[in-house]
């Protein structure tokens, strides 16, 4: 293993635009973070940036955010801002909407507003934000460096598709009623599209930053994403390998798995990033979260704790928490239905939902197991077949083709060459997918009718704009007259319905995992989706650690469990499992061997939930 | 004589409504009369309530027809005044209004030439 950069280096060579891009989990906010904070304190004036729905900045620098660039107190020359899409949805609907109030009727006003408001127009009003921060060098002249903290890959790669895809779109588009939706508005934007664009490929001034984790999976996502990247023209310059563990006491069974783990990870590493200038950061005993901690992580790498900050002689907390196992009776109870994991990026949801996929199937129950996620592969976590389990993914672009080939049957149909010319064309508009991913995942949990359906989700962003899309095609759906499909019309009533769904909160437990599930347990009743249970996953708690750095991180665990069980009446837990370990995706067979395999001086496992 | 037709929608996501959850058949065949009309040489304008409002604040006609409500959407006006109300005229009637010589339909004078009438084709809605 080698690292060919500190991290001083890696910061010596950092152009003006930095963006931080991996899969869910990896450590993203926390590396950009501390990437902008030590720019600061070298003297620049640094801007950071978020662009996911469900920011975590705030958390992890201590300040209230606000859409426009706010002062990071103790940090002279440290800004950050949240690009909020419904805060930027609803400043843009103003835009369009407030010089017309009193001029036009009372009436007219609101329906302007009421086509305003869907799904299609919050992804863009956030589109514009970000690419007047990344396009007009005047919104952000007073910075030496801009910093994005991305959001998940996923919808990353969407947006980062998105100039193209809008200005090939915007170039082309001849028949001049074309469905430009509410991007109509946008329409002056062009040449900021463009320069956005090439601000992006231009390695000058933007530099890709892959982050991951010594992972198997993390690593071939990384790969992926920078296959994708250079498919657009744009190419990453740096990989960080974030969260390294190195065993300090070789005789925990625990950390030697861990750090055995890692090193095999990164030496089967993928060719493409090996090219990569590299950077190693340490798994930190503690959580990134403030400012002092964030200092820690590009400190030296070997600048270890006093030994009484984790002496494994410290008193091991103590929690009691059923494991996912005693779930499955009351999942199973209906005999069908929709189980949703969903919760932060990389908190393991993939893992859990092909888990209860796997024992709902050895139940003798026929499972549907899909994904919401565009940048997950169930079936690459599943493996080989298992019986009476369908696999299946939404994947937009197959969706957009098959909705846009069943439109030109239908309404099509009836046109002639001309119209359906138009219609093509039309069909081409941004929207376009959103629309047919929707209809994909209303098509999906239809299915719960007749049998499970286990549905992983994106991570919390997307899923949130998800639906935000279900609430807001639900009251459109019942104002219109088109005709909607059944299942569209039913879905939001099924997701309401907890007979017929039910949602696991995933989280790690760590600060930002469960507080973003928090937020989206309370985004969620906002929409009368309450849900059914939280699982705690990759927990230390049952396990007897010894070395230092782990017997800090699970004492550290004892206040997350805490929370967790004040959110919630019903909660699992999830010991940790080697990501290598052949039981990683039966979690629930492998639950009593595993803990029992470690000897364990903590584990109370309850067998019975409360009801 | 040249004419102008214009076309006041409600508000919508687009002409022809595909990126709604629902398709509005109406709407597409609609589009595409217009672009045929268009084709023989008829100017016809296009403004959508939700994009183009303005237009709408403008036109003293559709001002005072939207003070009766939205559900007068879509109007069709040939210079100042309202020849359709509340519908989306056929192909036979946009070409009528538009002084369009169709060879196969002799035009029967089924055109409404004023802003009365309920509309036999009450699809108004956007996607």
């Amino acid at each position: 293993m080698v690292a060919n950069g500190a991290p001083g280096q890696f910061l010596e060579r950092a152009p003006r635009n930095l963006f931080f891009t991996g899969k869910g989990g990896v450590g993203k906010t926390s590396v950009a973070c501390a990437t902008a904070l030590t720019l600061a304190e070298r003297g620049r004036r640094v801007l950071l940036v978020s662009t996911d729905p469900a920011s975590n900045l705030d958390e992890v620098l201590g300040t209230e955010l606000s859409s426009s660039p706010k002062a990071i107190s103790g940090v002279s020359g440290l800004f950050a801002l949240n690009i909020d899409p419904e805060a930027a949805a609803h400043a843009y609907r103003e835009r369009m909407v407030g010089p017309y109030r009193g001029v036009l009727p009372a009436a007219a006003v609101r329906s302007i507003e009421e086509q305003l408001s869907g799904a299609c127009t919050v992804e863009i009003a956030a589109f514009d934000e970000f690419a007047r921060l990344l396009g007009d060098q005047s919104a952000t002249r007073e910075f030496d460096h801009v910093v994005f903290d991305t959001a998940p890959t996923g919808h990353t790669l969407r947006l980062l598709a998105l100039p193209a895809a809008w200005t090939g779109f915007l170039e082309t588009n001849v028949g001049g009623t074309s469905c430009l939706g509410p991007l109509a508005g946008l329409q002056a934007q062009q040449a900021l599209y463009d320069a956005c664009r090439a601000a992006l490929i231009d390695g000058k001034s933007t530099a890709v930053v892959l982050v991951t984790r010594a992972e198997h999976s993390a690593l071939k996502e990384a790969e992926r994403t920078r296959g994708e990247l250079a498919a657009q023209g744009i190419h990453p310059q740096e990989l960080v390998i974030n969260g390294i563990f190195r065993a300090q006491d070789t005789s925990d069974p625990v950390a030697t798995a861990m750090q055995s783990c890692a090193a095999d990870a990164l030496a089967a590493a993928p060719p493409g990033l090996r090219d990569l200038p590299r950077t190693e950061l340490p798994l930190l005993p503690f959580g990134l979260v403030g400012l002092d901690a964030l200092r820690r992580l590009f400190a030296a790498p070997d600048s270890s704790l006093p030994a009484a900050d984790f002496g494994p002689s410290l008193p091991a907390p103590s929690v009691a928490t059923p494991v996912l196992a005693a779930l499955i009776p009351a999942l199973e109870a209906g005999g069908r239905g929709v189980i949703m994991t969903m919760g932060k990026g990389g908190v393991g949801k993939t893992t859990v939902a092909v888990s209860i996929a796997v024992e709902l199937a050895r139940r003798g129950h026929r499972v549907h197991l899909t994904t919401t996620d565009p940048a997950a592969h169930v079936s690459d976590a599943i493996g080989a077949a298992v019986d009476g389990i369908r696999v299946s993914r939404i994947d937009p672009a197959i969706e957009t083709r098959a909705y846009a080939d069943e439109v030109m049957r239908t309404a099509g149909a009836e046109l002639d060459a001309a119209g359906r010319a138009l219609l093509a064309e039309d069909l081409r508009s941004p929207c376009t997918e959103e629309i047919a991913v929707f209809r994909a995942f209303a098509r999906i949990v239809d299915e719960g009718a007749h049998g499970f359906v286990v549905i992983d989700t994106a991570p919390t962003g997307h899923t949130l704009l998800l639906l935000d899309a279900a609430e807001s095609y639900h009251r459109e759906v019942l104002r219109t007259a088109g005709q909607a499909p059944e299942e569209v019309r039913r879905l939001l009533p099924r997701l309401r319905d907890p007979s017929f769904t039910k949602i696991l909160l995933v989280t790690l437990p760590e600060a930002t995992p469960v507080h973003e599930a928090a937020q989206l347990q309370r985004d969620l009743a906002r929409a009368q989706i309450h849900p059914f249970a939280w699982i705690v996953n990759q927990s230390l708690m049952p396990l007897a650690v010894t070395d230092p750095v782990l017997v800090r991180r699970r004492l550290n665990e004892a206040r997350f469990h805490a929370e967790v069980r004040d959110l919630t009446t019903r909660v699992a837990l999830v010991p940790w499992t080697s990501p290598q370990a052949p039981v990683r995706l039966d979690l629930i067979a492998a639950a009593t061997s595993s803990v029992a395999a470690v000897p364990t001086g903590q584990r109370e496992v309850a067998s019975a939930l409360p009801s | 004589m040249s004419v102008t037709l214009r076309v006041f929608d409600p508000a919508m996501c687009c002409s022809t409504g595909v990126c709604g959850p629902s398709i509005n058949a109406e709407l597409t065949r609609f589009a595409a009369d217009v672009q045929w009309l268009r084709k023989q040489g008829v100017t016809v304008e296009r403004f959508n309530l939700a994009q183009q409002p303005a237009a709408f604040a403008a036109t003293p006609a559709v001002q005072e027809a939207l003070t009766r409500g939205t559900q007068v959407l879509p109007l069709v006006l040939v210079g100042e005044r309202i020849v359709v109300e509340g519908s989306y005229p056929s192909r036979e009637t946009l070409a009528a209004l538009a002084g369009v010589v169709v060879k196969k339909l002799q035009m029967a004078p089924e055109a409404p030439t004023s802003c009365c009438g309920p509309s036999t084709k009450a699809q108004t809605n956007g996607c």
